[in-house]
């Protein structure tokens, strides 16, 4: 397969298997890019894209960012807190004016659940996904993917457990699609008050004991508590927290095997992890980081070779 | 229809005379690096180097490949997508002669490309351009090969097939009329 089979990237519940290993394979050359004296190739030269930040967010519209300057594209930025929106301006009109100068992609991130989708049916440009509310993070998804192939091997066969907030991620639900999609087997762990109540019907098994989670797996893929999603209080205490689903070396220890530690970012030190685990030689926060921008570089070119001259 | 253009034979001839002009050029390879081009430019470079080696007996030979799909004129122009390569380049050309390897030169326009693809690599002292065919009247750019294996006249309708054989036993040449069935 030399194309991607979609016309947008708002989810991995769009993608085939398929789609991700063209990801990956394109993902490996950029990755050798980004390692040479000029990180730089001119593909994208005429293609201008937008980020629009509706929300938040600092590592993932950087990576896009120089993603985008990596393949030489132009970008334009734009922040929620510091525009029209805060005026009234409906999503549609706001894209739409950006649209008028002429720009190819929008990379998007909403809290409204689905915004990506509203917007790829409503607007003449290919939409990138970075985050709809709780629902999708397609590009991170594909990341972490990417990293477990990347340390491992492969995904396929590999038991892959993802600690914390489940409820308000949207990177777990991302990372349950990517990784059934190549093979893995998947396991949620947390509080119960943090785990939606049909992820059964998923496929994922749920398990409350972090020492038992750790030792089924190969892979733990660790999640911040997102106390800004929370309308309700889901736990006593960030102590009480810590003591529970907190990742230290001494529970490391204690578990009779190698097991690779991930972690979307930002990290909560000492809370979701310590620090001693963050930077120890198992964990690959910092691969993953660099990871980012290659698959990034990998999702954009793909769809900007879509947009017909 | 195809006709033989080359044998086994005089391809043979043909790459020890491109292997000779190279170390006449450049003697001990100190100063210089080859670069074959993805994805047939490759092929054809590991037997130049394999000669140069072997018979020739030179040592300490710098060699890289070199993929130029990120840096093509005709991204978004193509029907067909054209998917990547691998690069392999663990060393800087700064101040290094560099000796671009390619199997059939037509339009020069991937040379183009590898022109600007080796830029990430450092500022080299000189590029010099080494084909195995050179397709005289068909450039659609100006570039000129260095060192040539063979000039071939043919029209635009007619295909230049080279088939690399790894075990040096059937490497073949065909002039491929495209329009005929």
């Amino acid at each position: 397969m030399k194309q991607l089979s979609v016309q947008h990237l708002l989810g991995i519940k769009y993608l085939k298997k398929e789609d991700i290993t063209l990801i990956f394979e394109t993902a490996n050359h950029f990755k050798e890019v980004i390692n040479r004296p000029i990180k730089k190739v001119p593909s994208l030269r005429d293609i201008t894209i937008a980020n629009l930040f509706f929300e938040n967010s600092t590592r993932t519209k950087l990576s896009f960012e120089l993603a985008e300057k990596r393949l030489s594209a132009d970008v334009i930025n734009f922040s929620a807190s510091q525009s029209s929106v805060k005026k009234g301006e409906t999503l549609i009109d706001t894209v739409n004016n950006i649209l008028a100068m002429k720009v190819d992609i929008v990379v998007m991130r909403h809290s409204d659940v689905g915004a990506g989708v509203f917007l790829s049916k409503h607007v003449n440009a290919k939409i990138i996904n970075a985050g709809d509310g709780a629902h999708e993070h397609p590009t991170q998804a594909l990341l972490d993917t990417y990293s477990i192939k990347e340390k491992l091997g492969t995904v396929s066969n590999k038991k892959v457990v993802i600690i914390g907030d489940i409820l308000h991620s949207r990177v777990a639900l991302s990372n349950i699609y990517a990784l059934q999609l190549l093979g893995a087997e998947v396991m949620v762990c947390g509080p119960l008050s943090l785990i939606p109540k049909h992820i059964k019907s998923l496929g994922v098994q749920v398990e409350t004991n972090i020492k038992k989670a750790l030792e089924w797996c190969d892979v733990a893929n660790v999640l911040r508590v997102q106390n800004e999603r929370m309308d309700a209080s889901y736990f006593p205490s960030t102590r009480e927290y810590t003591q529970l689903f907190g990742i230290n070396l001494e529970l490391l220890n204690s578990i009779n095997k190698d097991i690779v530690i991930m972690h979307p970012g930002p990290i909560n030190r000492g809370v979701e992890i310590t620090s001693d685990v963050a930077d120890s030689d198992k964990s690959i926060i910092l691969n993953q980081v660099e990871n980012g921008v290659a698959i990034r570089m990998a999702i954009i070119y793909l769809l900007a070779q879509q947009i017909k001259k | 229809m195809q006709k033989i253009l080359l044998s086994q034979k005089e391809i043979h001839i043909i790459l020890h005379r491109l292997a000779c002009q190279l170390i006449e050029n450049h003697s001990d390879f100190k100063d210089t690096v080859l670069i074959g081009l993805q994805p047939r430019g490759v092929f054809f470079a590991k037997k130049l180097i394999d000669i140069l080696v072997k018979d020739y007996k030179v040592k300490s030979l710098k060699y890289g490949q070199l993929d130029i799909t990120f840096y093509r004129d005709d991204f978004r122009r193509r029907d067909e997508p054209i998917q990547a390569n691998e690069t392999k380049i663990d060393f800087i050309i700064e101040n290094k002669n560099v000796v671009l390897i390619d199997d059939v030169l037509f339009s020069g326009r991937s040379i183009r490309a590898a022109l600007t693809a080796l830029q990430a690599f450092g500022r080299p002292k000189k590029i010099e351009l080494l084909v195995f065919i050179d397709r005289r009247f068909s450039r659609s750019l100006p570039i000129q090969p260095t060192y040539k294996g063979r000039q071939v006249d043919a029209i635009n309708s007619e295909k230049v097939k080279v088939i690399w054989d790894e075990n040096n036993k059937k490497d073949t040449v065909y002039l491929v009329n495209t329009k005929e069935k």
